[in-house]
């Protein structure tokens, strides 16, 4: 018996790669290089594909392929083009939370208000992204003014539902001690119902962030000589997939990366939040 | 003249009767337990003195002036703490002036108090049960209330913990000469605790008997005179069909 366990133990003493690697993904690494596992593998993956011509490299490039694209683009006017698409995403993301927050705060605080206004953009968020096109292109014509309206839009929804349920949801009970405290009408929200709807905020936030990507998308697509919709839409036109698939490639990351940054003031603010995301961080 | 003069004549809930002639008149720095079944209104009965209900026929007065709405001069402590998840232990002690910073003078001599020093930055989230209610009975003692209020608020901690936070009330009590309004299921806490246990009965809620504990402070647990007055107040219970 004791031979056998000798035995196991020896033969596991030199750490096999796919020891280390499971190790590794068990706990061990920094949890971004975790998360850029998976696109690494399918990236090779893709590679090998393509130079063995496993698919068709006229229409899945390999990401070699992609890159040099990228790096050629780069020389050129690819920064004019994520410039343009970072400018419309922020200030369309800008003015329509800003707006959501507002008319939310008025709606969630107040009956009267919501009965009024609520219901109306009930039914108006149901109204897909795409059907508001025809209708501001007509309205602003091909400028700016549409594509900016139209990720405000995006944008507004998301804030606007999440924060009116965040007021309604805060507990009865935190309520009931800014009242025997004397709290106003507009103390309570100031020091109870706001602090408590803060978490509701910031899921407005970063599912308005998501949906303003996907905005400046569609908005891109159909009218525009700038951004990355834009080289989407170029890249159809030439019979170019390298120039697509660059293009989704820069979304993905544009849109990773301004989440996570939304993501980090999230965490900060929040710091007072007991849930299972701040209990796991803890006991990292 | 009382110092507390409760006066209900009637509370309803839609058309259930809840409260009906409820007298009670108490004194300053008195101590009185309210126990009852489960539904027989006592919370509705503080809820009634601390201001949040005004819809009720009758009255409360302190030292003589009749109350309209809640007051500072009276402090609630709930049966969980309700603390804000966002303020910290000082803040939220504060909380009846807004942030004061963890070394606001008031809010170090009430940390001393509950027995939490240092723990004033800490967020609610790092506290066990009982730490967060000793923050809460902090909280409610900030406006040097002239009566305390309080509506099962040792009845989610565990039985030690229970035993300390109601040392740490009688100590409140006779300290500040606070008068002390507690609703309690729990025969052994209210004798313990109280110069007087009112009993409540059931639909509608009334004062059914008034029983005074004359026994000195501060007080030995499990005493025979604790004990004695212990049944006496279960036979007050058991008349008034409660247990
Ligand atoms: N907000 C309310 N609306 C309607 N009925 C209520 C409300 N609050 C309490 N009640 C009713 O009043 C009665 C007394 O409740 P409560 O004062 O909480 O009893 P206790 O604290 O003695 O258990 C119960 O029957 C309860 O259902
Ligand atoms: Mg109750």
């Amino acid at each position: 018996m004791s031979d056998t366990l000798t035995l196991k133990k020896a033969a596991a003493a030199p750490v096999s790669p796919g020891d280390f690697l499971a190790a590794w993904v068990g706990g061990k690494a920094d949890r971004t290089l975790r998360g850029l596992l998976l696109p690494i593998l399918l990236l090779g993956l893709l590679e090998i594909a393509a130079r063995k011509g496993w698919v068709e490299a006229r229409l899945l490039p390999p990401p070699s392929e992609i890159g040099a694209t990228l790096w050629q683009l780069a020389q050129g006017d690819l920064w004019s083009h994520i410039g343009a698409s970072l400018a419309r995403v922020s200030i369309g993301f800008v003015i329509g939370s800003v707006l959501g927050l507002a008319v939310a705060v008025l709606v969630g605080l107040n009956r009267t208000l919501e009965d009024l206004l609520d219901p109306t953009f009930q039914a108006l968020r149901n109204v897909p992204s795409l059907a508001w096109v025809p209708l501001l292109l007509l309205w602003f014509g091909i400028d700016e003014a549409p594509k900016i309206t139209m990720i405000a839009l995006g944008a507004f929804f998301p804030v606007y539902l999440n924060v009116v349920c965040g007021l309604q949801n805060v507990d009865r009970k935190l309520i009931e001690v800014g009242e025997i405290h004397g709290l106003g009408k507009f103390e309570l929200a100031r020091r109870i119902l706001l602090p408590a709807s803060l978490p509701s905020v910031f899921t407005g936030l970063r599912t308005a962030l998501g949906l303003a990507w996907m905005f400046l998308v569609a908005a891109e697509l159909i009218a525009a000589s700038k951004g990355l919709g834009y080289l989407l839409s170029d890249g159809r036109e030439t019979s170019r997939p390298d120039l697509v698939i660059a293009a989704i490639f820069l979304i993905a990351l544009l849109g990773k990366v301004s989440d996570s940054a939304l993501a980090a003031i999230e965490v900060r603010s929040l710091y007072w939040r007991d849930t299972l995301r701040t209990r796991k961080r803890r006991h990292a | 003249m009382s110092h507390l003069e409760i006066s209900i004549k009637q509370k309803k809930f839609a058309n259930k009767v809840v409260l009906q002639d409820v007298r009670l008149s108490i004194a300053q720095g008195e101590v009185v337990s309210l126990i009852g079944a489960s539904g027989c209104g006592k919370s509705t009965l503080l809820r009634v003195v601390s201001g949040l209900e005004h819809d009720y026929r009758g009255e409360v007065r302190l030292d003589g002036t009749v109350l309209s709405g809640v007051s500072r001069d009276i402090g609630f402590i709930f049966q969980e703490p309700r603390l804000f998840p966002w303020l910290n232990v000082a803040d939220n002690i504060s909380f009846d002036i807004g942030k004061v910073g963890h070394d606001d003078a008031r809010v170090i001599e009430l940390l001393a108090e509950v027995g939490l020093i240092g723990f004033g930055q800490a967020l609610p989230k790092q506290l066990s049960g009982g730490q967060a209610q000793r923050v809460a009975i902090a909280r409610g003692l900030y406006t040097h209330p002239k009566v305390l209020l309080l509506d099962e608020p040792f009845s989610a901690v565990d039985a030690f913990t229970r035993i300390r936070l109601q040392d740490l009330l009688a100590n409140v009590a006779n300290v500040h000469g606070i008068t002390i309004l507690l609703v309690t299921h729990d025969v052994d806490e209210a004798v313990f605790l109280s110069d007087r246990v009112v009993v409540i009965g059931n639909q509608p809620g009334t004062v059914v008997a008034d029983i005074r504990i004359e026994l000195p402070k501060p007080r030995e647990r499990e005493t025979a005179a604790l004990l004695a007055q212990r049944s006496i107040v279960f036979d007050a219970l058991h008349s008034a069909h409660v247990v």
